[in-house]
């Protein structure tokens, strides 16, 4: 079991060199290796998206990635998307709409919502309901989360 | 009470929001600390077993350095505790290890500990921890743990029956003889949980030289904890901490004592080492509490103007196999029976009810607790009965509220009731719907084959609950909350409140009540909670009771500190101080609004300047109130819901078009926080009517412990939920807030099997259990067709 590699990748846009357990999954990784605890673990099996971060460009389920399987992929999550400031906005809409209630699924949620406002386009209600529907919220209902979508799509591809 | 222009009663966004959205929570696991070990359990995995024996050797083998720590080394610091009720005397329930020591009850039932230096080492351990198991037979199947041969979960009880009861008033027999018309029902409500997305998860720290246990923990009622382990770990209780960092998501779920938590305390306490221990989401499917698990039988009769003659309920409640430390057991069918058709007139009420043990995870409170059941049988029934006399089902809703003439007054089922407003929810609840025109559309739709269903439910939702019933239960659950509210020497407030924050956005709402008190902006004043070390001592967060006991706390400490600012200010500016007044961030002229002096100045002089102060002024510039509700023994808030769908009755498929909720819950201090809490709620309630259920083979194995097999509400598929307020404020506090963290899941289930049965009503099939799936949809309509 203690099998351990070296990786080489980087992490909200610094380059990080680890050996890690080969068994270590990415989130595992981020939140204990390098104390990036925005990352979430609702399941650890791929369903709920609380560990969704993002990497080489396209989120996916941190918890499903080993760590090693990250090795030379460029990694970014809710840290390092709030300290660059592209999705200010969205979380602004976040906050002022109370789309977020006890905040732990709220990372990857925002990383979830990025990645649909990256289509350049408003999306319907049902089409922004459809795309989250990987992401579990247990406190809002998810028609705030619905809403503050929405919002920021309609300042940033006009109502 | 708010001043025009004032915090209260605005939809302000919660401050506190802004660094959970920014990924920096603080979350139980997200906490570091020096030296700490991690703990992961051995669990039993049969239902029903007899532990022959527990040989650490494989695990001590595989992880070097592991340590192995069963339940009978755990009893040896950990006293056990029982989930009894001194006000009810035939309540049993036996003794409960915090790890089991001779007997596992349900499967899940954690049976020894391991612990390493990280949590998958723990885990190898734990996976190697070799347990001599002779199963026994279990009770599992809820509708025969009362049958005379079925298997006990406690053998020394005789019986797995925990508790029964009976209540009601006038002759419910004779009223269901006389009345025009009957209807009838059996009900199923499958047993759930609340699934926080965040897991349970605790940090214990026992530090041997000082004798002190600091625990962090995601956990809803921390002086709770802070009692359990003072007193069954042996630890003076001013040794014991209790701190509650951000809180990912309770439901009620958190609000237990739970043998796992207690046991890292114990670990801890025997190793004097920080201990780790986070519950992961397969365990947390068998280790959580449970609730809901009732079959009820009810009748109700109507005359020929459809107005209630009688009604009989007779409800059994499928516990696990204990109940809560401190938390009755019962309340799930306690509630059902005293609460089911509160909001009617009748005279004519009987009910029954049975609780009885399963081998099963151990049964608590989960948001609504008991509620959605009674809502769903009276309303479901009152439908039903609108059918059969021909009468609108809303307008069958009309003749039958309790006049306002009629308050105050005690239900049938025992609720003393000051003042409703279910007529007043209903008629902006039928106008938001545009009920006429849905139902000619629905008509309409009928014709072309389209089913679609309306449901509209009255409920009434109990929060706040005072002493009158946690004190004579002997539990030590405190149902007062206090706060602590201090002028900081910049002229910022900071308020320290035993109220437990966990989403709701409470401790935002404090400070708007703080704002209004002393004349500031919400944003200038800090509320922090959550550590039973440094805050006044209170409660905590269940019973949808933050605002309306915590905020009187807050109402109350905070006038205190207006008057002793004022008091300081008058003397400081040679001023009566009747004639001052707090406003803008100022002392004021009452008369004529100008200000006299900043709170920044006060806050200065009354910290740094005593030297400048008349001798014998002693500034008190921070003030502790406390409040207890002991003017009513709980807070009713009522509403109404209403649910809009369309059922394929090829496949059974249910699709959600629309939902409104109109809910009465006192005064609204936010509104954006109360309908986010309605939302929420509703969609817990959409998920326990047509999603979520625990689901059990006949000897108490879960079939669908994990996410890909239980299925909770997501984003898809469900419809936006349109809300509306009455605000009627209660008397007995100076805030008249009531509590609105339930009502959401009070009536959701309600308002979706009513729709459902509207929409199959054509067809003569009915569904009675929930959740609703498409498969008992098309089993009710074969049914209707074979006749």
């Amino acid at each position: 079991m203690d099998e351990f590699a070296d990786i080489e990748l980087t992490v909200n846009g610094e380059k990080i060199a680890k050996r890690v357990e080969a068994r270590q999954h990415l989130v595992d990784f981020l939140r204990i290796e390098l104390g990036l605890t925005g990352s979430h673990l609702g399941c650890e099996h791929g369903v709920c998206g609380a560990c969704t971060v993002k990497v080489d460009g396209s989120i996916v389920r941190g918890c499903l990635m080993l760590a090693i399987q990250a090795d030379g992929a460029d990694v970014w999550t809710i840290e390092g998307v709030s300290d660059s400031g592209e999705i200010e906005d969205l979380q602004e809409a976040f906050i002022n709409r109370n789309a977020l209630q006890c905040g732990y699924c709220t990372p990857g949620m925002l990383l979830t919502a990025a990645e649909m406002l990256e289509a350049g386009r408003k999306m319907t209600r049902a089409e922004i309901r459809e795309f989250l529907s990987g992401n579990y919220c247990r406190c809002t209902g998810y028609h705030a989360i619905v809403d503050a979508v929405e919002t920021t799509m309609e300042s940033r591809f006009g109502g | 009470m708010a001043d025009p222009g004032g915090a209260v009663g605005r939809p302000l966004p919660r401050s506190g929001a802004r660094r959970l959205a920014f990924g920096r929570g603080k979350y139980s696991d997200d906490l570091r600390f020096p030296g700490l070990l991690h703990l992961a359990f051995v669990r039993s995995p049969y239902a029903h077993a007899r532990i022959l024996g527990i040989d650490p050797a494989p695990a001590l083998a595989a992880v070097p350095g592991a340590r192995v720590i069963t339940g009978a080394e755990i009893a040896t610091v950990c006293k056990p505790w029982q989930g009894t009720m001194d006000h009810l005397p035939t309540m049993v329930s036996p003794p409960q290890h915090a790890v089991a020591v001779d007997r596992a009850v349900w499967q899940g039932e954690p049976v020894a500990a391991a612990v390493a230096a990280s949590r998958a080492k723990a885990e190898d351990a734990a996976n190697e921890v070799a347990v001599a198991w002779e199963p026994l037979p279990a009770a599992a199947v809820r509708d025969r743990t009362l049958d005379e041969d079925a298997a006990l979960v406690h053998p020394e009880l005789g019986s797995n029956l925990c508790f029964s009861t009976a209540l009601g008033t006038g002759d419910s027999e004779a009223a269901l003889d006389g009345a025009t018309h009957v209807v009838e029902g059996r009900f199923s409500f499958a047993r759930h949980s609340g699934i926080p997305l965040e897991m349970r998860t605790v940090i214990a720290d026992y530090d041997p030289g000082e004798g002190t246990l600091t625990v962090h923990g995601s956990h809803q009622s921390p002086w709770h904890q802070q009692d359990t382990l003072s007193r069954h770990l042996g630890i003076p209780e001013h040794l014991v901490r209790v701190v509650a960092p951000d809180i990912g998501g309770g439901f009620g779920i958190k609000l237990h004592i739970y043998g796992d938590e207690i046991a890292v305390s114990a670990v801890s306490k025997i190793l004097g080492r920080p201990v780790k221990y986070v519950v992961d989401r397969m365990e947390a499917f068998v280790s959580d509490v449970h609730a809901r698990d009732q079959a009820v039988a009810a009748r109700l009769g109507v005359d020929g103007d459809g107005r209630i003659r009688g009604l009989s309920v007779d409800a059994l409640t499928s516990l696990g196999a204990y109940g809560s430390l401190g938390r009755p057991p019962i309340s799930e069918g306690m509630m059902t029976i005293m609460m089911a058709a509160g909001a009617y007139a009748n005279a004519h009420y009987d009910a029954r009810l049975r609780v009885a043990f399963q081998n099963k995870p151990p049964s608590g409170m989960y948001r609504a607790v008991g509620q959605p059941i009674a809502c769903a049988v009276a309303e479901q029934l009152l439908d039903w009965a609108a059918g059969a006399a021909g009468i609108d089902p809303v307008e069958l809703r009309r003749r039958n509220y309790w006049t306002d003439d009629d308050y105050p007054l005690r239900t049938p089922g025992g609720l003393a009731i000051n003042r409703l407003s279910p007529r007043r929810c209903l008629d902006k609840l039928v106008g938001m719907m545009g009920y006429e025109s849905l139902r000619a559309e629905q008509a309409d739709l009928r014709k072309a084959g389209i089913h679609r269903g309306i449901g509209v439910a009255t409920f009434l939702e109990m929060t706040s609950v005072g002493p009158a019933y946690y004190g004579p239960s002997g539990a030590h659950i405190s149902t007062q909350d206090g706060a602590t509210v201090r002028l900081e020497p910049s002229g910022a407030v900071r308020c320290v409140t035993s109220v437990i924050e966990l989403g709701q956005g409470t401790h935002a709402a404090l400070a708007q009540i703080v704002a209004d008190r002393l004349g500031v902006a919400a944003n200038d004043v800090g509320v922090v909670g959550g550590d039973t070390a440094t805050t006044p001592y209170g409660g905590g967060a269940w019973a949808s009771r933050g605002l309306t006991i915590g905020g009187e706390a807050v109402w109350r400490a905070a006038g205190g500190l207006r008057a002793n600012i004022l008091e300081l200010a008058g003397s400081i500016l040679q001023a009566d101080r009747a004639d001052l007044d707090l406003a803008g961030g100022a002392v004021c002229d009452r008369a004529t609004g100008e200000p006299r002096i900043a709170l920044s100045e006060i806050g200065r002089i009354g910290h740094f300047r005593h030297d400048t102060l008349p001798p014998g002024i002693q500034p008190e510039l921070a003030v502790t109130r406390h409040y207890v509700p002991d003017a009513a023994p709980f807070a009713l808030a009522n509403g109404v819901q209403g649910s809009s769908l369309e059922v394929d009755v090829e496949t059974g498929e249910i699709r959600l078009l629309d939902h409104w909720v109109v809910e009465d819950c006192g005064r609204i201090v936010n509104p954006l926080l109360v309908e986010e809490q309605i939302r929420g709620g509703v969609v817990q309630g959409i998920g326990g009517a047509l999603f979520e259920e625990c689901r059990y083979d006949e000897d108490g194995q879960m079939l669908n412990a994990s996410f890909a097999d239980y299925l909770v509400p997501m984003a898809a598929g469900l419809p936006d939920i349109h809300v509306g307020h009455v605000e009627t404020p209660i008397e007995e506090t100076a805030l008249g807030t009531k509590g609105a963290g339930e009502a959401g899941t009070v009536g959701a289930p309600a308002a979706i099997m009513l729709a459902v049965n509207d929409a199959l009503r054509p067809l003569g099939a009915r569904v009675t259990s929930l959740p609703i799936t498409p498969e008992s949809i098309l089993e009710a309509i074969a049914a209707a067709r074979a006749g």
